[in-house]
């Protein structure tokens, strides 16, 4: 059988918010680029950010200054966010932002005509000292939306080439370990084809979908993250799971931090606004791994809401209709939809839903993919890059704080796409890959094509998700989660013999669902080994055995190595170009 | 009763000369579950029944589809809205051409889209900041950029039908409207010119077909008259 | 922006525009013939000729002839697009035959009025 293949000089996996940003950089290059993407790009997962995008732009309060919105950033990751990388963010932020603005996007605006800005978790003026800022650009609550069609209307006036409905099966290395393109599957006619590549954009976003209940889109199933863990490579902080404070209570379906910017705030089953107990000075708006925390605190110690007691209500009824309706209108769309509630006049059910992943693919400011070598320093992945929330360069630490994945995509997208246009530019030569380094890239297609017999996707699946679920939840202990990682053990064998009953070639979504199912293993299988190896408590990571932070041991990244199944340790960067160290606090809020 | 009869749309290009209606017994639990839902179950019992979806719930715009007779969105359509006599018929986007079973080829819809030219265009230099942008005219945008392009609207309308071509249809339309009313926009003489002619703007008979099915609350009908009385205050 | 040539104005605002005029002339004008049947109930031939030999009449009449065959051009021109959108030559045939007899009917029309 022969393979048709195509060849660019940048693939970029993924059509959300990072892919799209560096694709519009290297369309607007000229150089050969397509954008290879399971989804039509606007269907992309980027498409539900709510609250905004979070950024000193100075718009709110003309004295903000990058380096506060820094320092929250690296508070909030609990000191494992690299500091060069959130200096980076927060000091190029403002013209990526401005840049979004000049392409259209449509953000609501104060009275003087700039971009309005909301109040977010976490965000604090003059270093922790000044109170709440308000530092989140938004476009109502559907600034995710906003962005992504600006995007894509963007690369559409920039002739970007699309490969939309096609599905990135696995990376294909070359003799020398460099990554040179990938199999690539259109999905409409089942052709596969060889795309290579002189640089290979990883922008696959998060697997949410490895929890049974997460706020996360049906497509978040981290194949950018398999692809590289099966090609060998490692992941960085794969413990590091955000559970979202609000998400709908039973349908998972989120609800934005800024509600509770606009003055919304959590209350128990007595009426209780019990965040002023936990936080008293940033009360609602503390990090999200403190709220989330405290809502399971509350339920646990039975002042949960509900027949079982099970969730707590997010009050919005006292800000009024005509606030609803100007700042929060998708946010009474979801809630009448999802929850039966109108929150002009009842509270929304919520409960902490798993939403974002803070780990993934090591990566630099300029998007380059690391591994390390024998002696575990830090070596370039040829050929790889990565972006977005597949991506850990990293900003967001142990915590990500509201409003700043947004300002990650854009930033580090375009990061990756300048470094690739300069990179190619003064040219790049890998070895091709062989036809050997190809079949083995095939393999686990041609797995499934084959598979006879064996057990349901969709039941393995599930099984996944309740694995996860119930031993890698907010709150975390040694022996569920060696359960856990014994089960899942057990479910990668099972998996691997697991039955695709549908062969067909025409737009087959069992198959696309097959391939997932592998990469939502892979990614479970990294989350369980690093969480269980992390012995400590830090930022989303909270261990009732390791109650406490433990900088001596742990202030360091963790680094997971897929052919070992081993967890090492990577150096956090505490030292940033401009500006002084922050050093590592208690963090309170 | 909790079992849902549902009535499906199946279409394999390899295998059926001919798409033909599957029956299904689909068991809810007494559950008013999203249709979305329901599909989620049929998928389990079948895995060769194809259907799109994403984000589900409301914003992707991924899984329009014909749900006994009405276009809609499966993940934000709750049984309790569609279902008559205990019956659910699902059947692809209408006037669109099928890829397989609920699945439809739409790239005419987003050829026209793409027609309008969907983006900002502004020839003045660009600011160090933003472009200032009053609240007022903020507000002109509301109601337009919210579109999701789930093609609910297009595929209900009659005259998309007959010109997909030609016609930009509702959702291409209600997005060049987007463009027109955006007081950053530059192009609006262009952007006209290009919307002049009898099938691009003027198929629009107003039935409203697409408001009535439209997800997301818009409203393409009131655009397409603003539209076309810009291009009458422009002409006069 | 797409092309034609057979459509009466040239643009599709422009056919808009005539046929929401064409269509007011019309009601109005059936208004006043409906008025004056209603208010002439013994009308014998005379009377009748005697209303359409007055000039401001026949204006009003032949304005109301003209208004309805642009009416019927735009009107039927924009059903042959959609219904015969796929028939390239039998729309054409179709609107040559649709405008010729517009043509015909109101060059009679005109030789109704004016020729007795």
């Amino acid at each position: 059988m022969s393979m048709r293949s195509l060849t660019f000089d940048a693939i970029i996996i993924g059509g959300g918010g990072s892919g799209l940003r560096a694709a519009l950089e290297l369309a607007k290059s000229g150089k050969k680029t397509a954008v290879l993407s399971k989804v039509f790009p606007t269907r992309s997962h980027t498409v539900s950010a709510q609250g905004g995008i979070t950024c000193a732009i100075a718009s709110a309060d003309p004295n903000d200054d990058w380096r506060w919105h820094m320092y929250d950033t690296v508070k909030g990751g609990d000191y494992i966010t690299d500091q060069d990388a959130a200096e980076y963010m927060c000091s190029e932020g403002p013209k990526s932002v401005f840049e979004l603005e000049h392409m259209g996007l449509p953000f609501s605006r104060f009275d003087n005509g700039r971009i309005y800005q909301r109040p977010f978790g976490g965000q604090s003026k003059d270093f922790g000292k000044g109170g709440q800022a308000a530092r989140t650009c938004a476009a109502a609550d559907r600034t995710g939306h906003a962005l992504l069609h600006t995007l894509y209307q963007n690369n559409l006036k920039n002739n970007t080439t699309f490969l939309n409905e096609w599905y990135a099966v696995d990376l294909v290395k070359n003799a020398n370990n460099d990554v040179v393109g990938c199999i690539a599957m259109c999905i409409e006619t089942g052709e596969v084809v060889h795309v290579k590549s002189k640089a290979t954009v990883l922008a696959t976003g998060g697997a949410g979908r490895i929890y049974a209940s997460t706020t996360n889109a049906l497509i978040n199933t981290g194949d950018g993250i398999g692809m590289a863990l099966r090609a060998g490579f490692p992941m960085q902080d794969m413990e590091m799971w955000q559970f979202h404070p609000t998400g709908i209570y039973g349908a998972g379906v989120l609800v934005t931090e800024g509600c509770r910017g606009e003055g919304g705030y959590l209350v128990n089953k007595d009426g209780e606004r019990f965040m002023e107990r936990y936080a008293p000075n940033a009360k609602d708006l503390a990090g999200r791994d403190v709220v989330a925390r405290s809502m399971v605190m509350e339920i646990l110690e039975g002042r949960g809401c509900g027949e079982k007691g099970d969730h707590v209500y997010l009050k919005l009824d006292h800000l009024g209709e005509e606030v609803l309706g100007k700042r929060l209108p998708g946010i009474v769309e979801l809630s009448k939809t999802f929850a039966a509630a109108d929150p002009a006049k009842e509270p929304i059910p919520v409960v902490p839903t798993c939403h974002y992943m803070m780990g993934g693919i090591p990566t630099n400011v300029h998007g380059q993919a690391i591994m390390q070598d024998a002696d575990g320093k830090d070596q370039i992945i040829n050929g790889l890059f990565a972006c977005g929330e597949a991506a850990c360069v990293s900003v967001h630490g142990a915590n990500r704080l509201g409003g700043n994945s947004l300002l990650d995509l854009v930033v580090f997208g375009r990061a990756a796409g300048m470094y690739i246009e300069g990179a190619l530019n003064e040219g790049i030569d890998y070895l091709d890959a062989s036809q050997s380094d190809i079949d083995s890239a095939l393999a686990r297609m041609n797995r499934w094509n084959e598979s006879g017999n064996g057990e349901s996707i969709p039941a393995l699946r599930a099984e996944l998700q309740d694995i996860m679920q119930t031993s890698f939840g907010v709150f975390r202990q040694e022996d569920h989660m060696q359960e856990g990682v014994k089960k899942l053990a057990d479910l990668r064998g099972r998996i691997a013999e697991a039955h695709l009953p549908d062969k067909s070639n025409a737009f087959n979504t069992a198959r696309v669902e097959a391939l997932e199912l592998d990469n939502l293993m892979e990614v479970a299988e990294a989350t369980a080994i690093s969480a269980l190896e992390r012995k400590e408590s830090r930022g989303a990571h909270s261990r009732y055995d390791y109650p406490d932070r433990d900088d001596a041991n742990w202030l360091k990244h963790s680094i997971y190595f897929p052919l070992e199944k081993r967890l090492g340790k990577r150096d956090v960067n505490f030292k940033p170009k401009t500006v002084d160290t922050f050093e590592p606090k208690v963090r309170t809020y | 009763m909790s079992t849902l009869q549902v009535s499906l749309y199946r279409y394999n290009p390899e295998t059926d000369s001919a798409p033909y209606m599957q029956e299904f017994q689909i068991d809810t639990q007494g559950r008013d579950l999203m249709v979305l839902n329901v599909l989620e179950l049929i998928k389990e019992q079948d895995s060769t029944m194809v259907y799109r979806r994403s984000c589900r719930e409301g914003v992707c715009g991924s899984d329009g589809m014909n749900m006994n007779g009405k276009n809609g969105l499966a993940c934000v359509t709750p049984l309790s809205d569609v279902v008559r006599n205990n019956k659910l018929v699902l059947r692809p986007l209408p006037g669109l051409p099928v890829i397989r079973d609920l699945v439809v080829d739409m790239g005419i819809f987003y050829r026209q889209y793409e027609r309008i030219q969907p983006y900002l265009q502004n020839d003045d230099p660009t600011p160090a900041i933003e472009r200032l942008q009053s609240p007022e005219d903020r507000d002109k945008l509301d109601g337009l950029y919210e579109c999701i392009l789930c093609a609910c609207c297009s595929s209900s309308c009659p005259s998309f039908w007959w010109n997909p071509d030609k016609f930009v249809g509702p959702a291409g339309l209600l997005q060049s409207y987007r463009f027109l009313a955006d007081s950053r926009d530059t192009a609006t003489r262009d952007r006209l010119a290009d919307l002049e002619d009898p099938f691009s703007v003027f198929r629009c008979r107003g039935i409203m077909n697409c408001v009535s099915v439209c997800p997301k609350g818009l409203n393409p009908t009131r655009a397409i008259g603003k539209i076309r009385e810009m291009l009458l205050t422009n002409a006069t | 922006m797409v092309t034609n040539i057979t459509n009466p104005g040239r643009s599709g605002l422009a056919d808009w525009l005539i046929q929401r005029v064409s269509a007011v002339i019309l009601a109005l004008y059936t208004l006043f013939i409906v008025g004056y049947l209603l208010f002439n109930p013994g009308l014998d031939y005379i009377a009748w000729s005697g209303l359409f030999s007055q000039a401001w009449m026949r204006i009003f009449s032949l304005l109301a002839f003209v208004s309805l065959a642009a009416h019927a051009w735009v009107g039927l021109w924009i059903v042959t697009t959609d219904y015969l959108n796929k028939w390239v030559g039998i729309r054409l045939a179709v609107q040559t035959f649709i405008i010729l007899a517009v043509f015909v009917f109101l060059v009679w029309g005109i030789q109704v009025l004016w020729g007795a």
